[in-house]
């Protein structure tokens, strides 16, 4: 995408900056509901049938 | 991707600034709604959930509970005798294993789950809660600002409309396939799950960006493409549902995640689209 044409209301945030959030984010998503490890099943196992993540 | 052109002045603010705001507005926003998500569960989803664990741990069974439940009221000529309902092969196996056992049963530990707490199994659940939620609000935070820089503007208002997007995205689009499971509900390979979870939650959001922001019919269409997508693929399912949990209750669980999520994510598009637009002002 061009960065050129860029008008005043444009916001200006980093693209990295953008980009380690949203990793963030993903990361924390994959550990707390995805993550097939024994212990962190066992300990997230309510919240991720609450939140409708495949789980057993 | 950086042309001289660019407003160098601009950057006077660090970039280190833009990233706190941005983590500052996610975190906060994720971790009220993930504190909210927790309470709500706990009243709402929880109960539905210990009462399936019953059948799941084999406490109760589907018909041995269904033919207590009639005993005074009515005959129910069906209920009683498990075995004359040849359709359900778990119905059949338990009636079969619990027939002595099912009566002594329903006097100790049948008790229906009601709202309760318990400390350590409860109390992670609120810490998992704020963590998926603080994750979806990074997430969404982030969405948001790259918004901004193709001119849109996010306001809090706008943010609850964001907020239903996200649900609609990582919460309803996937239950349309894979709805929400209760414990022992029977269900295809969780990799397998995991693995169309994430395909369908990625191509929802595209889709639903391309909604948004699109400027034409040909994206539009593609972006309605991507939302069909995977379930015209189809989510994996087992050949056979052979689950012990009585479908009224599942059907009921998965009423309550989807209802719960559709509120909690309301206020997270809500408090994460004020926190960042405050941010901006300020």
């Amino acid at each position: 995408m061009s960065t050129i044409a860029r008008s005043g209301e444009k916001a200006d945030v980093k693209l990295a900056n953008i980009l380690v959030v949203a990793l963030l984010g993903a990361a924390l998503i994959f550990v707390a509901g995805l993550a097939q490890s024994e212990t962190l099943h066992d300990a997230a196992h309510d919240v991720r049938h609450a939140v409708g993540f495949p789980c057993h | 991707m950086t042309p001289p052109m660019m407003c160098v002045t601009r950057s006077d603010s660090p970039a280190t600034d833009m990233l706190q705001r941005l983590l500052t507005s996610a975190l906060i926003a994720g971790a009220a709604a993930g504190l909210i998500a927790a309470l709500l569960q706990l009243v709402f989803v929880q109960p539905v959930l210990l009462h399936a664990e019953l059948y799941e741990g084999g406490e109760r069974t589907h018909f041995a509970a269904a033919s207590d439940h009639h005993h005074g009221e009515e005959p129910a000529p069906e209920a009683v005798e498990p075995q004359t309902a040849p359709t359900t092969e778990p119905a059949a196996e338990a009636g079969h294993d619990h027939g002595p056992e099912a009566a002594h049963d329903h006097g100790e530990a049948a008790e229906i789950p009601g709202i309760g707490f318990d400390a350590g199994r409860d109390g992670l659940s609120i810490l998992f809660s704020i963590m998926v939620y603080a994750g979806y609000g990074l997430l969404l935070v982030a969405a948001m600002a790259l918004s901004e820089n193709n001119g849109n503007r996010v306001t809090a208002r706008q943010g609850l409309l964001w907020g239903i997007a996200g649900f609609v995205a990582v919460q309803m689009a996937p239950a349309f396939g894979l709805s929400p499971e209760l414990p022992g509900m029977a269900a295809a390979d969780v990799n397998a799950r995991a693995i169309w979870w994430v395909a369908t939650v990625i191509a929802t959001g595209i889709g639903l960006w391309l909604i948004a922001f699109g400027k034409n019919w040909a994206v539009w269409a593609a972006a309605i493409l991507l939302i069909l997508a995977p379930h015209i693929v189809g989510a994996p399912h087992p050949h056979e549902f052979t689950g012990p949990t009585p479908p009224e209750l599942a059907a009921q669980f998965a009423g309550r995640a989807i209802g719960v999520g559709l509120a909690v994510w309301t206020l997270l598009g809500l408090f994460a689209a004020a926190l960042w637009s405050r941010g901006r002002e300020a």
